[in-house]
């Protein structure tokens, strides 16, 4: 049973951190302040020089990670050091995927990364530029080690493209809120409803990401029909005030713990709406 | 139909989702207007390259090169199309393109700002508003460029990330791509990027080889034995080389930017080089799997080179997989010999080139005696806008061919305007 068995009992809140961001230690401390906060799944980024599909906030996280020393292998250590029972999905662009090098067999590429995430305990990936197409090699990888490939669909995938990725996903499908590159914004698409209602006979999992900045936020995107939200850029930007000494370590944890905890009673408070909404139907 | 994915093991489509149908779609226009005239496309195109260009360009014999070398030597002159570069062959053609696809909206990076000028002044000529994102770090060393895009009423953006090059721009350009996707178009500069942007500038680019092609013909009465190009992203190689690929006789080189070394510095993540055809090793970036100057993680290194339209850490698929093929010789020079090839030809023939353009005359100088009788070479730009770089770095170093610069220095000690 892979990803899909998080969303069974409600809503799921799925947050993003880049692995490392802003130092190994730190990250290791937020993590784990995630899952206090009720978090359901964590995607966690290993960085990459050319984050192409990322706001500024996440972009200064991966640069804070990068200078902070994060590798591919610092990356699976660092996994291993966690100290967490949720599951993980490596968040990454295809390059680092396609380089990685056992060094043992000296095997490069999908297989010799899957076969490492599956080792320290990774149950999934999101591949950033990866679209369905180019996504055989992987999925094949995959499979041998039993892990879930997720796709993003955008608010323009549509006809025959969301047929072939349909074919291709597992665990969970992440819904892309609205055009554009990741960030925390002020209000919720109006594309959000309409992204869902395209995949909505799907058997996976529907998770709704992109700008979810509040509790509210993602109380109105889960009663709309989502199966769990992935927030990134809001708790990111918490990282980042820490980063910049606007108050210590230890407080950082913590309001990184609360404001999981707000956006997964959020998540909750719709899941509730939705119900009585379905009920009075 | 030719409108395949892939050169070999190179090219493909790695972007993000969002992207996607964006990039059916423009695959969809290339095939109908570029392949097959739809609406006659490529009329309209050749007939504004040649009133708003100025083709078609000359095959120039240069006779002070050819006496220099032994060899007859022909220059390609795309400093003189229209904007002082070739890269208005694809600017031009993009941006017909994107109205001929009802895009509202036209976007660029740009990295020594001349494709950013080549996209401007066609934007204005086909009245397109126009973004163009630059490096800051260009933007100090391209002045004069950022002026012209600014005069043609483009807007430009600084882009802060890295080390503020063309990576850089690229990466910022995709992403105001996904964002405006449905109403506008993203001219790329080279012929790099997804399918099918690294055909489709290749095609509008291939103009240069089409006529170089003939013109050699009358002009030498045969085929040339060498055809050389300077290299970054590789659109003015892909355009020189394009028509000759199938004559066997004709030998190709691609001449990158070696800088200032070869060697790496894996800990800094710094090439002090653009040389990823010479290099690099297969990766995937900017949406297509190619040559790449990065570390052993897959993390992508800054690139280096005195001139900074070769400044950039990949190239197109298609050069990778004609060197991998053994088809095109991927050669390069470093700064110094790129320098003093640019003062050569500026006092030997009259023709101030760009810094790019000046590698490929520097390979000349190094490897004339194995370069055969016939020699064509393209001049892929002019220089003007590299003078403030050209004086600066002169002024660093010992050449014996540049010109007694001291009457600027004294100007410039006695409150003169340097």
């Amino acid at each position: 049973m892979g990803l899909e068995r998080v969303f069974a009992d409600g809503p799921a809140f799925v947050p993003y951190v880049a692995a490392g961001d802003p130092s190994y230690e730190e990250s290791l401390e937020y993590v784990e302040a995630l899952e206090r906060g009720g978090a359901d799944v964590i995607e966690l980024g290993l960085p990459f020089s050319e984050p192409i599909a990322e706001g500024s906030t996440i972009q200064e996280a991966v640069v804070r990670s990068l200078e902070a020393g994060m590798t591919p292998d610092r990356y699976f250590e660092f996994v291993e050091d966690l100290d967490v029972d949720v599951p993980l999905v490596c968040m990454t662009y295809y390059n680092l995927v396609a380089q990685y090098t056992n060094d043992e067999t000296g095997e490069r590429g999908p297989r010799a990364f899957a076969e490492r995430a599956a080792e320290v305990g990774i149950e999934g990936f999101v591949v950033v530029d990866l679209p369905a197409e180019e996504a055989g090699p992987l999925r094949e990888a995959c499979d041998e080690f039993g892990l879930d490939l997720v796709f993003i669909i955008a608010p323009t995938t549509k006809g025959d493209r969301l047929e072939q990725m349909r074919e291709h996903v597992s665990g969970y499908v992440y819904v892309q809120a609205r055009l554009g590159v990741t960030g925390a914004r002020e209000d919720v698409s109006d594309q959000t409803e309409e992204s869902l209602a395209r995949v909505a006979d799907w058997d996976v999992p529907k998770a709704v990401g992109f700008g979810i900045k509040t509790g509210e936020h993602a109380e109105r995107i889960v009663a709309a029909g989502a199966d769990g939200i992935i927030v990134g850029s809001a708790l990111v930007d918490i990282i980042a005030a820490g980063a910049d000494g606007e108050y210590p370590f230890t407080e950082t944890a913590q309001r990184l713990e609360s404001k999981a905890r707000e956006l997964k009673e959020g998540a909750l408070a719709g899941a509730e709406k939705r119900a009585a909404t379905e009920q009075s139907d | 139909m030719s409108t395949d994915k892939m050169f070999g093991e190179y090219g493909g489509q790695f972007v993000p989702e969002s992207l996607m149908p964006a990039i059916e779609e423009l695959t969809d226009a290339y095939e109908r207007y570029v392949l097959d005239n739809e609406d006659g496309f490529m009329d309209e195109f050749r007939r504004r390259l040649a009133d708003f260009g100025g083709r078609p360009l000359p095959l120039q014999h240069a006779e002070s090169l050819s006496e220099r070398y032994d060899t007859a030597v022909y220059l390609k002159r795309e400093d003189l199309l229209h904007g002082g570069a070739h890269k208005l062959n694809n600017a031009l053609g993009q941006v017909l393109l994107a109205k001929y696809m009802g895009k509202e909206r036209i976007i660029a990076e740009t990295g020594a700002g001349q494709h950013g000028t080549a996209t401007a002044m066609a934007a204005a000529h086909l009245d397109m508003p126009c973004e163009i994102y630059m490096g800051e770090t260009d933007i100090r060393r391209q002045r004069p460029n950022v002026f012209r895009m600014k005069i043609n009423g483009a807007e430009v953006n600084p882009v802060t990330t890295g080390r503020g090059t063309l990576k850089e721009a690229i990466s910022e350009t995709m992403r105001d791509w996904a964002t405006t996707v449905e109403n506008t178009h993203y001219v790329i500069g080279s012929v790099v990027g997804p399918a099918p942007f690294p055909r489709m500038v290749r095609d509008f680019q291939a103009v240069i080889s089409e006529e170089a092609r003939e013109q050699v013909q009358e002009k030498a009465g045969r085929f040339p034995d060498a055809v050389l190009a300077c290299a970054g992203g590789g659109s003015n190689t892909m355009g020189t080389f394009h028509h000759f690929v199938d004559d066997e006789g004709v030998g190709l080189y691609a001449v990158e930017a070696g800088g200032s070394s070869l060697q790496v510095d894996e800990v800094e993540g710094v090439a002090p080089n653009s040389a990823s055809l010479s290099t690099g090793e297969e990766g995937v970036l900017h949406g297509a799997r190619t040559k790449l100057l990065q570390d052993s993680d897959g993390q992508i290194m800054e690139s280096h080179s005195v001139s900074a339209g070769l400044d950039y850490a990949g190239v197109g698929p298609e050069l990778a997989h004609l060197v991998d093929e053994e088809r095109v010789e991927a050669v390069n020079v470093d700064d110094d010999s790129a320098l003093e090839a640019f003062h050569r030809l500026s006092q030997d023939e009259g023709i101030i080139p760009a810094l790019e353009s000046a590698h490929a005359f520097g390979y000349l100088e190094e490897h004339h005696d194995e370069l055969g009788d016939v020699v064509v070479v393209n001049v892929s730009g002019r220089g003007d806008k590299d003078l403030e770089t050209v004086l600066e770095e002169t002024e660093k170093r010992d050449l014996d061919v540049a010109p007694d610069m001291s009457v600027l220095r004294d100007a410039a000690g006695s409150g003169g305007d340097l």
